[in-house]
């Protein structure tokens, strides 16, 4: 096995420096602590639930926010929950939307059984094959980087497999209050709450 | 309502169901199809104000108006009963978050069903959805269309609700298997 990334380090890097207009959306489980670790923001929204969503969210957001970037951060167990969504959001082209999938090949948060991408299933090819015209596999900072600086092209809709470790760092919690974190996202965006 | 009703198409409600979402400023159609929704469908793709976004299951609807809402716009998911038991499990981000929801359903295995494979969904849709929290309204007659799903976006959009219009297979007419 290569050396995979600290999946901390990783989302750090990938979130370093962020710009006012990246939106940033995550799946249940560790992609919520990872991308809370990195720093709390009002424009991030956390999933506690409805395994399979996150990317469905970001779509629904970038589509409605085309002049921000969205960054969906989530893991390869929550993606594949809903994989019929990389079919709906090729045919829909949003040119600002970025899922950044943590592949760690297991489910982290049920304890370490091996999952469907730990087992050979290629997440990046099947995102190629559903038509995403820019996708990536990522092992290195560098390839972090690189993703980064993609992030407010905003010119094609993109996929990025990051392979990280299959550990547990200790968890560092965002609210579960839907409610509250709904507004305080939409209140970023200038929005009140009803 | 007579079984030899003519065919929904020339019927008014198609119409209203995409004129009521239009007043309320809905931005985003997505859909699973149905024969039900295929005037709202072919509305909402023709209209340049209009996101129309055809999914491969119905719960993805519920996570991409949950994505519009956050990003300030109101949307609305057209599905057949079916789908609704797709939807339980992530029925829990609008009741969490109490995001507005608005659902639009053609039912079933609700009446006159020639296929008796669509009874056990079509018999427990009103019912899942209640369990799940949504708040339901069920028209039967034409006339009844327009002012439930006035009513029922009314409360998703200024109050927060989740809320299902159910369209009764007696309004959609029965289907015709053998022509």
């Amino acid at each position: 096995m290569a050396d995979f990334l600290d999946r901390r380090a990783a989302v750090a890097r990938l979130l370093a420096d962020r710009r006012d207009d990246l939106l940033v959306v995550t799946g249940l489980g560790s992609p919520s602590y990872d991308v809370m670790a990195a720093g709390d923001d009002a424009r991030n929204y956390y999933l506690w639930a409805a395994m399979g969503s996150a990317a469905m969210v970001g779509l629904g957001l970038a589509k409605a926010q085309p002049t921000k970037s969205v960054l969906v951060v989530t893991g390869d167990g929550e993606l594949m929950m809903g994989l019929g969504a990389l079919a709906t959001i090729a045919t829909q082209k949003p040119a600002n939307l970025t899922i950044c999938v943590l592949d760690n090949g297991h489910f982290g948060e049920t304890g370490m059984q091996a999952s469907h991408s730990g087992l050979g299933v290629a997440i990046d090819k099947v995102a190629a094959g559903m038509g995403f015209p820019w996708t990536a596999r990522i092992d290195d900072l560098r390839g972090i980087d690189d993703l980064r600086l993609r992030l407010s092209a905003r010119d094609g809709v993109r996929l990025a497999v990051v392979k990280i470790k299959a550990d547990n760092p200790p968890r560092v919690l965002p609210s579960r209050d839907g409610v509250h974190i709904k507004n305080r996202f939409r209140a970023a965006l200038g929005f009140a709450p009803n | 309502m007579p079984h030899d009703a003519p065919p929904a198409q020339e019927a008014g409600w198609p119409v209203d169901v995409f004129n009521v979402l239009k007043r309320h400023d809905v931005k985003h159609i997505v859909y699973v199809p149905d024969a039900g929704h295929s005037t709202a469908i072919r509305m909402a793709v023709a209209d340049p104000d209009i996101h129309s976004v055809v999914l491969t299951t119905e719960e993805e609807g519920i996570g991409y108006l949950a994505g519009a809402w956050l990003g300030g716009e109101r949307g609305a998911l057209l599905l057949q009963s079916s789908g609704v038991g797709n939807c339980v499990n992530t029925l829990a981000l609008a009741a969490c978050a109490r995001f507005p929801l608005l659902m639009v359903v053609t039912m079933r295995g609700d009446w006159a069903e020639f296929n008796p494979w669509q009874n056990p969904m079509g018999q427990a849709t009103e019912a899942v959805l209640k369990q799940m929290g949504v708040m339901t309204w069920r028209a039967d007659a034409p006339e009844e269309v327009s002012p439930l799903l006035h009513g029922a976006a009314t409360m998703a959009f200024n109050g927060d609700g989740a809320c299902a219009v159910l369209l009764g297979q007696r309004l959609i007419g029965e289907k015709q298997w053998v022509k």
